[in-house]
């Protein structure tokens, strides 16, 4: 007994909102802010480097309607974008993909990085690899600089620098 | 940069990575002006006006799909077009009027919608009652094979199937006519090809 | 006939600098004077005889004189004076006058000075830098001659241009002209273009001297680092005050309410910046611990190399753009300049490798020459970073067939974090000392200012709900802001304290002992300014966009606009407008009555878009007119930007320009800065360790 009034109180309030949730979906028209946030991550396949939510042309006012249409029939944002790299080409999207042949406008930054790093490290190391082919710190050990910490140091080369 | 340590080490190790860092580094600027160079060419070249005629695939509005192959031994205009191009609205008529006249006298007209959308696109050839064969470049597919700058562009390909001119802009009378009229005079298959 | 004097004087003007660097470059390889002498004397002469050139079409566009096509194409009779003169560098002939006019003029500034010290580079700071003048020139003569005419020549369907008249052709001189492009009537074209020239110009400045110095030997000493020291400085000023001016004239007219959008001519023009000032921090190093000697080598070509490369992607329209000019002849030879300029510096560079060697050594990791040679590779990071995403789309095309764009999410993800790590540098290495300094020592002196700019962040962050990135970005500018501000109040307190100075007297006195190093720090926080622009840019902005009728309003932000009328009229200047009217309300306060248009000029049949902005030092609220129907009927659309910050990119441009003036104003001898120089005392050489000007 006690199941089935479990029962009848779930099942409607679940159609409820079943229907609540898809007449949300349904109901409103796309606003020009959902059209926007998707034109922008979209180029505009005509006019050079232009984003498709700033272009004035006759063009993208079609386009922008378009994207409207497919939101209003429910299309989500990505099959949205797959539609127009589907119709348009690669280079209606504004971020690079990053698979095939254009992943590599991705990885020859971090490849770049990398080398960065692995020079920067030998150069460092060469300067201070120089300093010990120098010869020994002994000419060295009487100068001040070794025997004072680098902050107050740092301070007194501020301070000198001021006065002169 | 490897360069700044090489000059720096005494031993060998270091005069290996300038021999090494000299040929990367002209190569590199190298390969970056020959990048220019091609650059330069493409921006400097027009659309495809001569040889084979590249073939390419084509479904339009109603679903039918063709190929450009299939037409061989028929003289063949293909106009890219857009609804959203003025100057296309100026030719159009003139365009689906020399159609009529010529369709049955083997010459195909294929109109190749560029970066449209549906809905415009119906509305424009319904407008004009446009009644060859057109369909929507998908992914820009043909555009890219045949070069175009831009639209309305009209490409004329003879029997053989070989390209024989473009025409940049809007057709007017009657340059079309004369076009169609000099390639269908052709025998059926050329020699040039 | 006025005209035929411009092209003479051009004509001369090329001439003579053929021969100045022609005669430079033998008198400095016999080491005959009189020839170097001959060449200065022609060198200077340049910028004279090139003024009479520009003049002359100066006085062309003023009077509308149609016979030249570049007038016609560039000038109508809507236009006023003013617009008229500044079309002067309106069109792609014209601004290469104007560019190879304005380098002859750096040029002949720098040569007429009495030149005392390093005189061994002289002649060839004038063959190199008489060089790349006389190739602009050369351009302007004979691809892109500005006093060209338009010719009917019978049978031809289009005209024909032309200096002199071909065959049977008759002078066509149109009654009226194109006009400037409407895009271009604003007050940036005043400002954008010439100083955009000038840095890039400017430039070629270090750059002979840098040749030279490798050319004669003298690479491995700084003389000419120190002879052209302000040179840079003042070349760099103009070309970050010409990147700020194009953004704040693209956040105008352009419509899309931002004011920097990653597109290829912005680039071409951010990356010899990027080098450019890598380099101008690269060289102190050089003069203080003579090191990094091959780093400015290789900035200073990259910078200069750049520049061309800038110039030939936006004139010959290889990588499309928004900006670029109209296509023409220019490719091939701009193409065969760059490339002798690249491989030629780059065989120069490797000859003398050798030379440059670093002088002195370092004693700890953390100290403040390894965050120099950080600098520079980030900056080259950076730059590598942009020049790919570039270029890539060329590249792509190449090899797969299919364009690819390369947008602002690329620049944003790839450049930002190593735009960030500069910021963190910025802070961090005026506590560093030289030589060596300890990470324990730096974590104890940058532990106040992480606080500070710690608590300054968390209380912004509080106030509005913050994703994490916009809250680490804020907290990065605010470290880097707080270190530099911490850097004048120590100065001012160690005055106050030595010296028994006010604080303000102590504050001058500062500037006044220690323009370089304060007037670079007033340069930072102008630089900091406008990376909190781009922080409220990339995280704070907002957007909307609604259909309104009359008296309904559209929110954002706290704001209320409510649209109350549509006209249209006739406007100035041959454009159709329609203007709409709306107040701005910030809750139940109004604010600002705003009048965004559209305007159309009928001639070219292109729109322009106004918007009205609101401005306030933490915001603008910019807002557009975006579609509307029949006035009286129907809705119009408006679409709203909020963007933080914006205006301190402005702001920021105004005191990096009050910074280089202080840094590179020449000071009076008695208040001379003495390098510091921490040159152990060598035992085999008798140097002292002392000053140098």
């Amino acid at each position: 007994m006690r199941r089935r009034i479990w029962l009848w109180v779930l099942l409607p309030l679940g159609l409820a909102l079943v229907l609540v949730v898809a007449a949300e979906a349904q109901g409103e028209a796309p606003t020009d802010d959902q059209v926007n946030a998707i034109a922008k991550k979209l180029y505009c396949p005509v006019c050079p480097n232009t984003p498709l939510d700033v272009c004035a042309t006759k063009a993208c006012q079609d386009w922008r309607a378009q994207i409207r249409d497919q939101l209003a029939a429910g299309w989500s944002e990505p099959q949205i974008i797959d539609y127009f790299v589907a119709q348009y080409g690669e280079r209606v999207l504004a971020e690079p993909e990053r698979s095939g042949f254009t992943s590599l406008v991705w990885i020859l930054p971090m490849i770049a990085a990398g080398v960065g790093l692995v020079g920067f490290v030998e150069v460092v190391r060469q300067w201070k690899r120089r300093r010990a082919a120098a010869g020994p710190p002994s000419m060295f050990a009487a100068s001040p600089a070794a025997a004072v910490d680098p902050e107050t140091l740092a301070r007194i080369e501020g301070e000198l620098e001021k006065m002169a | 940069m490897s360069e700044s340590s090489d000059r720096m080490s005494p031993p060998p190790p270091g005069r290996a990575r300038v021999r090494f860092g000299r040929p990367v580094a002209y190569g590199l600027v190298l390969g970056l002006l020959a990048l220019l160079a091609w650059g330069l060419v493409q921006a400097d070249s027009g659309p495809r006006a001569s040889g084979p005629a590249p073939d390419f695939t084509l479904t339009d509005f109603d679903g039918r799909t063709m190929t450009l192959r299939s037409l061989r031994g028929q003289v063949v205009v293909v106009n890219f077009w857009a609804s959203w191009c003025p100057p296309c609205r100026e030719e159009a008529a003139y365009l689906e009027k020399t159609w009529r006249t010529y369709q049955d006298r083997g010459v195909v007209f294929i109109g190749v919608d560029w970066v449209d959308t549906e809905k415009e696109a119906l509305a424009y050839i319904d407008e004009f009652d446009i009644t060859y064969l057109n369909g929507p470049d998908v992914g820009t597919r043909i555009a890219t094979a045949y070069r175009i700058q831009g639209v309305p562009e009209t490409f004329f390909i003879d029997k053989a199937g070989q390209l024989r001119g473009v025409h940049i802009g809007p057709l007017y009378p009657p340059e079309l006519d004369e076009r169609i009229d000099e390639l269908l005079a052709e025998p059926r298959s050329t020699p040039s090809s | 006939m006025l005209n035929e004097v411009g092209w003479l004087a051009l004509l001369i003007g090329f001439g003579l600098s053929l021969y100045a660097s022609g005669a430079a470059a033998w008198g400095g390889w016999k080491g005959q004077s009189r020839w170097v002498a001959s060449a200065r004397n022609a060198a200077c002469l340049v910028f004279p005889v090139l003024t009479v050139s520009v003049l002359a079409l100066v006085a062309a566009l003023l009077r509308l004189d149609f016979r030249l096509a570049y007038v016609a194409d560039v000038s109508s009779q809507a236009m006023s004076p003013f617009l008229r003169a500044t079309a002067l560098w309106g069109g792609q002939q014209g601004s290469i006058l104007f560019w190879g006019w304005l380098m002859a003029g750096f040029v002949g500034a720098v040569l007429v000075r009495p030149w005392r010290s390093d005189r061994e580079l002289f002649p060839w700071v004038i063959a190199i830098a008489m060089l790349t003048t006389a190739f602009f020139v050369s351009l302007a003569v004979f691809i892109t001659n500005p006093f060209e005419r338009y010719w009917l020549v019978p049978g031809a369907q289009e005209l024909t241009r032309a200096l002199s008249a071909p065959p049977g052709a008759m002078p066509y001189v149109p009654a009226e002209g194109d006009g400037l492009n409407p895009l271009l009537r604003h007050f940036g074209m005043i400002g954008h273009p010439p100083t955009t020239y000038l840095g890039f110009t400017g430039f070629v400045i270090p750059y002979a001297f840098a040749m030279a110095a490798l050319i004669t030997g003298k690479g491995r000493e700084d003389g000419w680092i120190r002879a052209t020291r302000r040179w840079t400085l003042v070349a760099w000023m103009f070309l970050s005050v010409g990147l700020i001016l194009g953004g704040r004239w693209a956040y105008d007219v352009l419509g899309w309410g931002g004011f920097w959008g990653w597109d290829p001519v912005e680039n071409a023009m951010l990356m010899p910046w990027l080098t450019g000032t890598a380099f101008l921090h690269s060289v102190m190093i050089t003069e203080k611990r003579g090191m990094l000697k091959v780093w400015n080598m290789i900035l200073i070509i990259l910078t200069y190399a750049l520049s061309l490369f800038g110039t030939f992607i936006t004139r010959t329209g290889v990588i499309g753009s928004v900006h670029a000019f109209a296509k023409s002849a220019l490719g091939p030879a701009f193409f065969i300049f760059i490339g002798l300029t690249f491989l030629g510096s780059m065989s120069l560079l490797f000859r003398r490798l050798p030379d440059l060697r670093t002088e002195h050594e370092l004693e700890g990791v953390v100290s403040r020459e390894t965050a120099f040679l950080l600098q520079n590779l980030f900056f080259l990071a950076i730059t590598f970073a942009v020049f790919w995403g570039t270029v890539f789309p060329m590249i792509s095309e190449l090899v797969t067939g299919t364009k690819i764009t390369v947008g602002p999410p690329y620049f944003k993800q790839v450049a930002g974090p190593l735009f960030f790590a500069l910021l963190v540098l910025m802070g961090l290495t005026p506590l560093l000392a030289w030589r060596r300094h300890g990470l324990h020592s730096l974590a104890r002196t940058a532990a106040p200012i992480v606080a500070v700019s710690l608590v300054l962040a968390a209380g912004w962050a509080y106030v509005h709900r913050l994703h994490p990135a916009a809250w680490a970005a804020l907290w990065l500018v605010a470290f880097a802001a707080v270190a530099v501000l911490a850097e004048f109040v120590k100065g001012v307190r160690a005055r106050m304290e030595t010296r028994r100075e006010m604080a303000l007297i102590a504050l001058a006195r500062l500037f006044a002992r220690n323009r370089r190093r304060y007037g670079g720090y007033v340069v930072h926080l102008g630089v900091l300014m406008i990376a909190l622009a781009f922080v409220g840019d990339t995280y704070f902005k907002q957007e909307t966009q609604g259909s309104l009728q009359v008296g309904e309003e559209l929110a954002i932000g706290g704001y209320r606009l409510v649209f109350e009328d549509l006209r249209t009229y006739a406007g100035s200047d041959g454009r159709d407008i329609v203007e709409a009217r709306a107040s701005l309300y910030r809750g139940s306060k109004f604010v600002a009555a705003l009048a965004p248009r559209r305007d159309f000029f009928v001639v070219q049949e292109q729109p322009v878009t106004v918007p009205a902005v609101y401005s306030t030092p933490g915001e603008d609220v910019y807002v557009m007119l975006v579609g509307w129907e029949e006035i009286g009927y129907g809705s119009t659309t408006f679409k709203i930007y909020l963007n933080p910050f914006i205006n301190w990119a402005w702001l920021g441009g105004v005191a990096i320009v009050l910074g280089v003036l202080l840094s590179a104003f020449p000071g009076s001898r008695a208040y001379a800065e003495v390098s510091y120089e921490l040159r152990p005392r060598r035992l085999d050489s008798a140097e002292p360790a002392g000053e140098s000007a």
